[in-house]
């Protein structure tokens, strides 16, 4: 059923370098050029049939242009040679009705990334059609198969996909890599006398060989969803909370937007000033890895053409780096750490690869047992966060913990604190780490916090 | 809607032809595909942003390409190509098509161009929509100048203009083609505040659909620049939210972002087909105290959510949603309108041409009630009074949904006190609306700053809200 392929495609080599040299003869000091494009197959099912199926090749170039120290950015997905004539003079127009900002620029010459590794992130697996279809509806009939309480479902999906980056510039770097991901998920619906609930689960994977079975993410989308039938509310009060893998990695998420050089240059992260000193018990160790095999945050290149590495962000609790590209770092007095992040056509934010907690020994049950009384959050709603103070209010949804175990499903509740206070009071960290994302936690308990209720 | 020289203009854009699309309609229009469109799309947006006094920023995308969808009973297949040539017109007409087990039609769908619709939302001057980056430039200085002055504890200031310019062509097998130029502007305001080591964030943004001058008139700018530093300098001395259930008081206009959540997605078509919504089975039955109509209207003049047609070419509508609090109907697309036999109400919207059309609101709102706003603040003994929120998200299924305040006070003993730190509320939806039981007479629409996201698909909404009393709500606040 599958067959492998190269990706037949133009090659964008001498667009870049044919870009670079139109943006020099309208007068540009610097400049870089970087052009994406791929194909995506999406097959959507929902109750044992067909219900979308999308199909797109796609491809964009981004030019951003320096004259001294003004620059601009500017994309298109036309590449016909008269509108990239008409588009480059415009991205020069642009740059030149802006104010010079000293900090702008390249990267020095000498910090580029030398080669491209194969980090083993592209799979040429190509799949069929009718394959993905067969996967989506095996993965939606395993969630009906594994309990009668499964009544609806919002259906099921497998995706794949695969693409190209190519980034150069004026300074002689040149570099490409080849992605690809292949996804599969499937949203049962629930329901008794008590009402619906709905969940979801989910693989997502670069190679296509190494995503779960259909049947495995069925089965674990209907756990999830049939044991929050008969959710209720929770009195008021101040109560442990463990936060399953799924939650405890937006959690990271939200340190990962405070270690951004760009929120702490502007003064909107809860972190300024906090470099080299204790944010998190000595058993706390979180990593950033560009490098990581086959990791869905890995490239061999950031952003602005800096080899991507791993490194530690906290190391035992202390906050060891900050995440940075060239200009973030400038504004912070530090070299860029290779986490440039770029949308096509955008100047360069900073931001993580693939970024995860260092699992601990204790398994998510150990930990269940420590908690007399207290809630498991398993899920999170809203965007009650402000990452200029760190304070936390969000809509969650989980079980309530009673002697160590979990007693009943709870929903319609708000767990809040402050994300300073809550990494200050981890507990205990689970031994439970699985990579599903590119940010990833294994199961995390906080000390206390606050959840409103009744 | 534009005028049919403009529309052929329009395709000269696209460089296709009347033919071309007939060809491509007639490709995937087989007798067992119900319905099929083409949709056109070029978009043009730009955004300009200062930070540290620095307007520094300066961006400029471009893009275009046409999307192909097939509809076969519940199925869809869709493609999409940003190159426009009628070969690859061709391929993702066959490509849509493949849902329907069909080799490719051979009869060309003729399409005749519908003349212009009477009203116009949003006329507009193309150049006062392509603003030039110096204008822009200029008044992002200006906001930075104005928000300093308002008080030295304004640390940072950071502001982006962001304009967008969309030529939409709709081609449908109904035989009928449609074009629409939709302009959209925003102007964004962040500052932060610091005092004694305390550092708080306000914001203040709007637009719609509309260019340059409506932020010009009335120096609209500078207020929106005082309006975020006032937020922020306010929040220094905000004091922690309370916890628990209690009655909340919700001020005019952006607040709501309730309607929205609350209700309005569950009342989106699709989840009521395929009955996932917690609204599935409540159509003719009480969901709101008698107090509340809401309605939802894509026909506003200029604003952010209104449309002359949405993107299958219907005109669009005010839809009664909820009538002195009895649930009246659904918002719907052409496919949800059909598999439901219910009416199409012009609500079929997507992000661009390369995502599938959902049914989406437009503008929500609730219409304005009787008693006045100081009497609905008197009424509370002891709750919270909040008037600017954050984001929102919603649990179709279940209907559980939250908002998060970012500017709220207590309220104590009838009057408004301290200001308290941003907190999530949380409710249910079908439920919420039954504690509604004061509505003032000071109906106000949002500034135009929302943005929907549903299904990763991200398109510009409005909403609206009177002064409103909810008697219960659990609000997430850290203070027991």
């Amino acid at each position: 059923m599958t067959m492998t392929r190269e990706i037949a495609a133009p090659d964008y080599t001498h667009l870049a370098q044919d870009l670079l040299a139109r943006a020099g003869k309208h007068g540009a000091t610097a400049a870089d050029v970087m052009v994406a494009d791929g194909e995506t197959l999406s097959v959507q099912v929902r109750m044992g049939a067909v219900d979308r199926l999308t199909k797109a090749r796609e491809k964009r170039l981004g030019l951003r242009v320096f004259f001294g120290q003004r620059s601009a950015s500017a994309s298109t997905s036309d590449f016909s040679p008269d509108s990239l004539d008409r588009f480059v003079g415009e991205t020069c127009a642009l740059a030149k009705a802006v104010v010079e900002d000293p900090v702008s620029g390249l990267p020095e010459p000498g910090h580029y990334a030398a080669e491209c590794p194969d980090l083993n992130i592209y799979d040429a697996t190509k799949l069929q059609t009718d394959q993905q279809i067969d996967l989506a509806l095996r993965a939606e009939r395993a969630a009906f198969a594994a309990d009668s309480r499964i009544t609806n479902s919002e259906g099921g999906e497998c995706d794949s996909s695969s693409g190209r980056i190519i980034l150069a510039n004026s300074h002689g770097f040149f570099g490409h890599y080849a992605n690809s991901s292949f996804s599969l998920s499937v949203s049962p619906i629930a329901s008794n006398d008590a009402g619906m609930q709905r969940d979801y689960w989910y693989g997502v994977n670069r190679a296509f060989s190494k995503l779960e079975s259909p049947e495995a993410i069925g089965q674990e989308a209907t756990r999830r969803t049939v044991r929050k039938l008969g959710a209720r509310k929770v009195p008021t009060g101040r109560v442990p909370v463990l936060f399953d893998p799924e939650v405890a990695g937006s959690l990271l998420s939200h340190l990962s937007s405070a270690l951004s050089g760009y929120a702490l240059y502007k003064g909107a992260s809860f972190l300024i000033g906090q470099l080299g000193r204790q944010i998190a018990p000595e058993f706390v160790t979180i990593y950033d890895d560009g490098r990581m095999p086959g990791g869905l945050g890995t490239r061999p290149f950031d952003g602005e053409g800096l080899p991507t590495r791993k490194q530690a962000m906290v190391e035992r609790g202390r906050l060891t780096s900050y995440l940075l590209d060239t200009y973030s770092g400038k504004k912070l007095g530090l070299p860029s750490t290779g986490n440039a992040s770029r949308s096509i056509g955008e100047s360069p934010s900073a931001g993580p690869t693939n970024f995860y907690m260092v699992p601990g020994t204790t398994g998510p049950e150990q930990i269940l047992a420590t908690v007399k009384q207290g809630l498991y959050v398993t899920d999170l709603i809203g965007f009650g966060i402000n990452m200029v103070t760190g304070d936390y209010s969000r809509g969650a949804s989980g079980f309530w913990i009673e002697n160590g175990e979990l007693a009943y499903p709870v929903e319609e509740i708000t767990i809040a604190g402050n994300l300073k206070q809550m990494y200050a009071t981890i507990e205990t960290i689970g031994s439970d780490l699985v990579f599903r994302g590119r940010i990833a936690s294994p199961t995390v308990k906080i000390a206390e916090m606050m959840v409103a209720g009744n | 809607m534009f005028m049919a020289k403009d529309e052929s203009g329009a395709l000269a854009r696209f460089g296709v032809t009347d033919r071309d699309i007939e060809q491509a309609l007639g490709r995937v229009k087989v007798s067992n595909v119900d319905y099929a469109d083409l949709y056109f799309e070029y978009c043009q947006s730009e955004s300009v942003s200062m930070e540290e006094g620095i307007v520094k920023r300066a961006t400029k995308s471009i893009g275009q390409g046409v999307g192909v969808r097939a509809t076969a009973g519940e199925k869809t297949g869709f493609a999409y190509s940003d190159e426009l040539t009628s070969k690859d017109l061709n391929i993702a007409a066959d490509t849509a098509r493949y849902i329907a087990n069909s080799t490719q039609g051979t009869a060309p769908v003729p399409v005749t161009h519908r003349p212009a619709l009477a009203r116009n939302l949003y006329p507009h001057d193309r150049a006062n929509v392509e603003v030039a980056t110096g204008d822009r430039v200029t008044l992002l200085n200006a906001i930075d100048a104005e928000a300093r002055r308002y008080d030295p504890r304004i640390k940072n200031v950071m502001a982006a203009y962001n304009t967008e310019y969309k030529v939409m062509l709709v081609a449908t097998s109904d035989g009928v083609m449609v074009g629409d130029i939709q302009p959209l502007s925003r102007l964004q305001v962040t500052c932060i505040a610091e005092e004694n080591g305390n550092r708080q964030v306000g914001t203040f943004g709007g637009g719609g659909r509309i260019g340059l001058e409506y932020f010009q008139n009335d120096q609209r700018y500078l207020q929106f620049a005082r309006e975020a530093a006032r937020e922020a300098i306010l929040n220094l001395s905000a004091v922690d939210a309370p916890a628990g259930v209690m009655p909340v008081v919700l001020g005019g206009g952006w607040p709501g972002i309730l309607l929205h959540e609350a209700i309005g997605h569950g009342l989106e078509a699709d989840f009521n087909r395929k009955k996932t919504s917690a609204f599935s089975s409540l159509v003719g039955k009480r969901v709101a105290s008698d107090v509340c109509t809401i309605v939802d209207d894509g026909t506003l003049p200029f604003r952010r959510g209104s449309l002359n047609v949405d993107d299958e070419g219907t005109p669009t509508s005010r839809t009664v949603l909820i009538e002195r609090g009895i649930l009246r109907g659904y918002i719907t697309d052409k496919l949800n309108a059909r598999l439901m036999g219910i009416p199409l109400t012009g609500n079929g919207r997507r992000e661009s041409y390369q995502s599938v059309v959902l049914p989406r609101m437009t503008n929500t709102f609730m219409l304005a009630g009787e008693s006045d706003p100081e009497d609905i603040i008197k009424s509370v003994k002891n709750g919270l009074y909040a008037v600017s929120f954050g984001g929102g998200q919603v649990d179709i299924t279940n209907g559980k949904f939250v908002f998060s305040a970012s500017e709220a006070y207590l309220i104590e003993n009838g009057k408004i006190t301290r200001p308290v730190k941003g907190a999530t509320l949380i409710g249910s939806g079908p439920d919420i609306l039954t504690k509604v039981s004061m509505v003032g007479h000071d109906l106000k629409l949002d500034e135009g700053i929302g943005t929907c996201g549903k299904e990763g698909q991200s398109v510009p909404v409005g909403v609206g809200l009177p002064t409103i009393r909810i008697d219960e709500i659990t609000v997430g606040g850290t203070k027991a």
